[in-house]
């Protein structure tokens, strides 16, 4: 065959995967907008309203005690997870640490930025075992943090790396202790931090094998923090393989709700990541 | 007068620079806390693992357990070897669909594709990769569990509810895709446009330049992104939990439902919290994940090291 033939073939080929893949997105975000459009549709106020007593079974009720579990579990734990996040980025710049120990503390980060959210799953019920607790809002809070935790250090880590390094060293010039300094990095690395945490946020919401058994199943309106609770992606798990149409349909809603909230999300991050691209040194509108 | 002003002044600087000074050192201590937080949680993650495991591993023989079929945690028969073929069966069938598709679609992204085309295909590669996986299992109920179980399985001759092997390697292949491409890309971008111009120059084409002189240089990167990938497969829950029809059992086609490492913890969740032997199990496949996983990192970093030195440019 002739190589510019090939060659010709080739970007044919590539093309293609790319429409297949592209295909293959809008037909997952597609279906679920449609089928839990549709369902909300129907019916838009089983977001608003509680699970009745038989709501597993007959589906009365709604599922707002989901989507505020959601809420109470990963709001709290992305707070935990993005001061540890931010710290230990902070602390893995050369200004703090050797080289060599921030390699270490890389590889370490990299092994639990590929553990599977699972694993944190029985870790944390271990834990529960062990200290004589039972599954509540509280646990999934500390699974949720642990999940998100290197998943935001990656990101904040790597914002401040790509942070000019003009800044630290004017401020360094200016007399500047390091803790200063470390805070004038983060500002100038806003953007990207930002856009991390925002990432991690949606990472945790969408994440159901870490919660799984840490925070509960409940199908109540979560009570305090030491009572069971759940989520919007145990919800979905749970509900779409039962045999009662009505309680499959919550399931989609669920994950209605829960696509829009990641879309936006994302949608929110690129956003902010322009506007505050205006605080960095060489940012937009700088 | 003007003295004590003077020194007055000098009181508060050096007050200032105290406090300046206090907090300084106060933040020094909690970041180097942090720093060793990453380290303590992976370190506590395992032993705790490894203490819990440890009732099952003095009462059974470790390789009797890794090869035995025979899986009923209630007669205390703990065969992990259905789950293992099971989570091997899935890695390999859902890397086979997902890696050529990875690499084409990197390629694409960073030697093709230009312009607000280039940032729209990434962002929507973004967004596939931002997907939770729940979402990804229940359309696969809605679309690829009828299309495999009434269309797929019966043009080759099986029978099959839907549900299994090759739904759950097609699904996750999906999932795993999107992470690949943005790792791929990555390491393809980041080659020197040196590289490109003098491959053409001597009058390659772009397929040749493409082939022989940028998979090489972006070789490392790409094989870790699909180690990674693999261990990412291995270590999904949701989809397979969803999936794979939860039946503890060898498989015998493609098509057959089985048992994955994680689904097996997902699907026996009621024993793990009342019997102890059954608990020291579960954990047992959690800490086989770790390993596995921690395995392939450890791999993709030497395998990348390696590479780069034997396919340097």
């Amino acid at each position: 065959m002739d190589r510019y033939v090939k060659q010709r073939l080739f970007g044919v080929l590539v093309r293609a995967a790319t429409a297949l893949v592209v295909g293959v997105m809008l037909l997952v975000v597609g279906v679920t907008i449609v089928r839990g459009g549709a369902a909300l549709l129907g019916d838009p106020s089983i977001v608003f309203t509680p699970p009745g007593s038989r709501y597993m079974l007959e589906g009365d009720g709604g599922f707002l005690h989901a989507v505020l579990g959601s809420i109470f579990i990963v709001g709290p734990a992305t707070v935990v997870s993005m001061v540890l996040a931010i710290s230990t980025a902070i602390y893995l710049q050369s200004d703090y640490s050797s080289e060599r120990f921030s390699d270490t503390v890389n590889m370490f980060l990299n092994v639990l930025w590929a553990t599977p959210p699972i694993v944190y799953g029985v870790f944390v019920l271990t834990v529960i075992i062990a200290v004589g607790a039972r599954t509540s809002l509280f646990f999934g809070i500390v699974a949720i943090a642990i999940f998100q935790y290197p998943i935001m250090t990656r990101y904040t880590d790597e914002a401040l790396r790509s942070a000019p390094e003009t800044v630290t060293e004017s401020a360094y010039g200016l007399g500047a202790t390091r803790f200063e300094t470390a805070r004038m990095t983060v500002r100038a690395a806003l953007p990207g931090v930002i856009a991390g945490i925002i990432m991690g946020f949606a990472r945790g919401i969408g994440d159901a094998a870490t919660v799984l058994f840490t925070a509960g199943r409940s199908t109540q309106m979560p009570a305090g923090l030491f009572e069971p609770a759940t989520t919007l992606p145990i919800l979905i798990f749970d509900q779409s393989t039962s045999f009662n149409a009505e309680v499959r349909s919550h399931a989609y809603a669920a994950s209605f709700v829960l696509i829009v909230a990641v879309l936006a999300l994302i949608f929110l991050s690129k956003l902010l990541a322009g506007r505050f691209a205006r605080y960095a040194p060489g940012g937009r509108h700088s | 007068m003007e003295e004590s002003i003077e020194s007055g002044d000098a009181d508060r600087r050096s007050d200032r620079l105290g406090r300046r000074l206090l907090v300084e050192r106060l933040s020094s201590y909690w970041l180097r806390g942090a720093g060793y937080f990453a380290i303590g949680l992976f370190c506590l993650i395992v032993l705790t693992l490894v203490h819990r495991s440890l009732p099952l591993l003095a009462e059974y023989s470790l390789v009797q357990m890794l090869t035995s079929a025979n899986w009923d945690p209630s007669q205390n028969q703990f065969g992990f070897l259905p789950a293992i073929v099971g989570t091997i069966y899935v890695a390999a069938l859902s890397m086979l669909m997902g890696t050529p598709i990875a690499i084409l679609v990197a390629i694409y992204i960073a030697e093709y594709a230009e312009g607000r085309l280039k940032v729209i295909v990434s962002s929507f590669i973004d967004v596939l990769a931002a997907i939770p996986s729940v979402i990804f299992g229940l359309v696969a109920l809605l679309v690829v569990v009828p299309f495999v179980g009434n269309y797929l399985a019966p043009a080759v001759g099986a029978s099959a509810t839907g549900l299994g092997i090759f739904t759950v390697s097609l699904v996750m292949a999906i999932v795993v895709t999107p992470f690949m491409i943005s790792l791929s890309v990555e390491s393809l971008e980041a080659l020197p446009d040196e590289l490109r111009e003098s491959s053409l120059g001597v009058g390659a084409t772009k397929l040749e330049t493409i082939r022989s002189v940028l998979l090489r240089a972006a070789g490392p990167g790409i094989f870790s992104a699909v180690l990674l990938g693999f261990g990412r497969v291995f270590g999904a829950t949701i989809v397979p939990a969803m999936l794979i029809g939860g039946q503890t059992q060898m498989p015998d086609s493609l098509f057959a439902t089985g048992q994955t490492l994680p689904t097996l913890i997902v699907s026996d969740f009621g024993e793990l919290m009342s019997i102890p032997i059954t608990q020291s199990a579960l954990i047992f496949v959690g800490l086989m994940l770790v390993v596995v996983v921690w395995f392939f990192n450890f791999g993709a970093m030497l395998v990348q090291r390696r590479l780069r030195r034997r396919w340097q440019y």
